[in-house]
């Protein structure tokens, strides 16, 4: 495929072609999850249908294929995100499971009178572990606010992140704003201090060219369903140096080297973090995504969401009594649309749009402290991916039109 | 089709709720939140239930609800506003196969559309939940 081809992109995705209450589905809830290509469902009904066997502990021919393929996959997420190698990828059950990962691994070396750094933007899943973590430890908490334009707050840096500062963990592409935050200054600063940075880039790696090498974090998370994968499949990179510090989190089979009834020692990354038999139908199903997205480019649906983006942003100012939350053009932003509708009820634009086969996200979207921040306790969202259309965000604004009507 | 949810009684009491602001004296007070939604809702009462008042944030659904309840459980004798708060709960666990009695529900049974819709029963349900607690709490029980 050359030029970027929406139509034939559609033509993909089986699901797209339902009806919702009499109307062609509209799905713009993406972030939340994505739709997935017949591409990864006939790779993963190939694999349970021909090669279905546990991984790393046969000999037999399926358990071979199995376990080539689980490692294949490693190899091709590893290419797309740019690792070094594909002992820098550890597959986790989610983007969750990989913070919580690196909280209590990393974490394990955290004491009182450390601090851990993260910001009011967070998704809930990169908020709790760390809570966990200072209270199992007694290390301090602190965060980076939001500024009204809807960026992270980086006045306070140098003093926020210090000698004190063990760990930083961030989104990098936030869920409910939209905002890409540029984290170049604040990579570089806790780096000065010796502190570790972890990304949440589970909205950033399905949508953007990304280089881990390039950013400059020491560990990113990512989660599979929400680029185009299944769930049950996410993604902890780590530098490999690093890795290879970190304590495992999960004891069990696969993670070992030897064990005796006394002890155990541990085998080299990435098996270390990954005990018990993993997801691995859900790991080849996320290698075959990966190909998929790098098939079409990523630059190729970074440039399309743009102009979703931009037609979104320009089509909902339009409308009387919206209100759209983060950054009002689409530089430093994602196909993340949050808006408002004055004297509305989110739950309820969201359930007048679901009439009309518009499907869109609405309440707090697992990061209350965003909703607080300006001051709603919900939102509705629009998030778009490679599949969706400037058509399907004029069907949202007639679907906002009609929310206004019933309310007014 | 979501005419049957946002039935006009439903829009009216949203848009001109009943008894709303918290008041005293009370004897009783609880505060429910959705976690999925993040709606909120405080309710209080006194022990003869001759006053009920509330204050929330929240959908149509919800805050239309706490309304219907002001107007249909305040200054009833105990018997009878369990009674009712009885049949508002079986119409909204109902699945929508539940036929609401008039002479029971009032106005109340603009919300058997919203029986239909299972991701709205427990914006329908909040405020009749912290009802609840909040008798238990002013030492009124109102389960028959
Ligand atoms: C920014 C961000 N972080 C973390 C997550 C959690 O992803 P998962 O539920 O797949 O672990 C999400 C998705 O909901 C997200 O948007």
């Amino acid at each position: 495929m050359t030029a970027f081809d929406v139509a034939r992109v559609r033509e993909d995705f089986p699901i797209l072609s339902r009806e919702i209450n009499g109307h062609p589905l509209v799905y713009l809830d993406s972030a939340n999850t994505s739709h997935k290509p017949v591409q990864v469902l006939d790779v993963m009904r190939t694999y349970w249908e021909r090669h279905n066997a546990n991984v790393s502990r046969s000999v037999h021919t399926l358990g071979t294929e199995s376990t080539t393929a689980y490692e294949d996959a490693r190899a091709k997420v590893a290419t797309f995100i740019g690792a070094r190698s594909p002992d820098e990828v550890v597959f986790t059950k989610n983007s969750t499971e990989a913070i919580n990962l690196v909280a209590h691994s990393l974490g394990a070396s955290v004491g009182p009178g450390d601090e851990v750094v993260i910001s009011e933007m967070e998704h809930h899943s990169n908020i709790v572990p760390w809570q966990l973590l200072c209270e199992r430890t007694g290390a301090t908490l602190r965060w980076f606010g939001i500024t009204d334009d809807g960026l992270l707050d980086e006045s306070g840096l140098a003093e926020l992140i210090n000698e004190r500062t063990r760990i930083v963990s961030l989104v990098h592409m936030s869920n409910i704003l939209g905002t890409i935050n540029d984290v170049s200054r604040i990579i570089a600063r806790a780096h000065e201090v010796g502190a570790q940075v972890l990304l949440d880039c589970s909205q950033s790696v399905p949508h953007l060219p990304l280089d881990v090498v390039e950013l400059g974090a020491d560990l990113i998370a990512f989660t599979g369903h929400k680029m185009l994968g299944p769930t049950g499949i996410g993604v902890l990179w780590a530098r490999a140096d690093l890795l290879r510090e970190m304590p495992p989190f999960l004891g069990g089979g696969s993670m070992i080297e030897t064990v005796t009834m006394e002890r155990t020692t541990y085998a080299a990354p990435p098996a270390r973090f990954e005990a018990g038999t993993p997801p691995i139908a859900e790991a080849v199903g996320l290698g075959a995504a990966v190909d998929y997205l790098s098939a079409i480019g990523m630059r190729e649906i970074h440039e399309h969401e743009i102009e979703l983006t931009g037609y979104a942003l320009k089509t909902l100012a339009g409308i009387d009594g919206v209100r759209v939350y983060g950054p009002g053009t689409p530089d430093g932003r994602g196909g993340t649309v949050s808006f408002d509708v004055a004297g509305v009820h989110p739950h309820d634009v969201g359930q007048i749009l679901d009439d009309l086969g518009v499907e869109v996200r609405v309440g707090h979207h697992c990061a209350r402290p965003v909703c607080a921040r300006f001051g709603v306790s919900s939102m509705t969202r629009a998030s778009f991916y490679l599949y969706n259309t400037t058509a399907e965000i004029d069907a949202l604004a007639a679907g906002v039109e009609q929310v206004k009507k019933v309310f007014s | 089709m979501t005419d049957q949810l946002y039935q006009e009684i439903i829009l009216d009491h949203y848009k001109h709720p009943h008894g709303r602001g918290l008041r005293d004296p009370y004897s009783g007070e609880a505060h429910h939140v959705n976690p999925t939604c993040g709606d909120e809702i405080t309710v209080r009462v006194t022990d003869d239930l001759s006053d009920i008042s509330y204050d929330g944030m929240g959908c149509s659904i919800s805050q239309a609800s706490a309304s219907v309840l002001h107007e249909l459980l305040k200054g009833k004798p105990i018997g009878e506003a369990a009674k009712i708060h009885e049949a508002f709960v079986e119409l909204m666990q109902g699945r929508g196969q539940v036929e609401p009695d008039e002479e029971v529900l009032g106005d109340g049974i603009a919300f058997a559309g919203v029986a239909r819709y299972p991701a709205r029963v427990k914006c329908a349900l909040l405020p009749w939940m912290a009802f609840k607690d909040a008798a238990a709490r002013a030492g009124v029980e109102v389960t028959v």
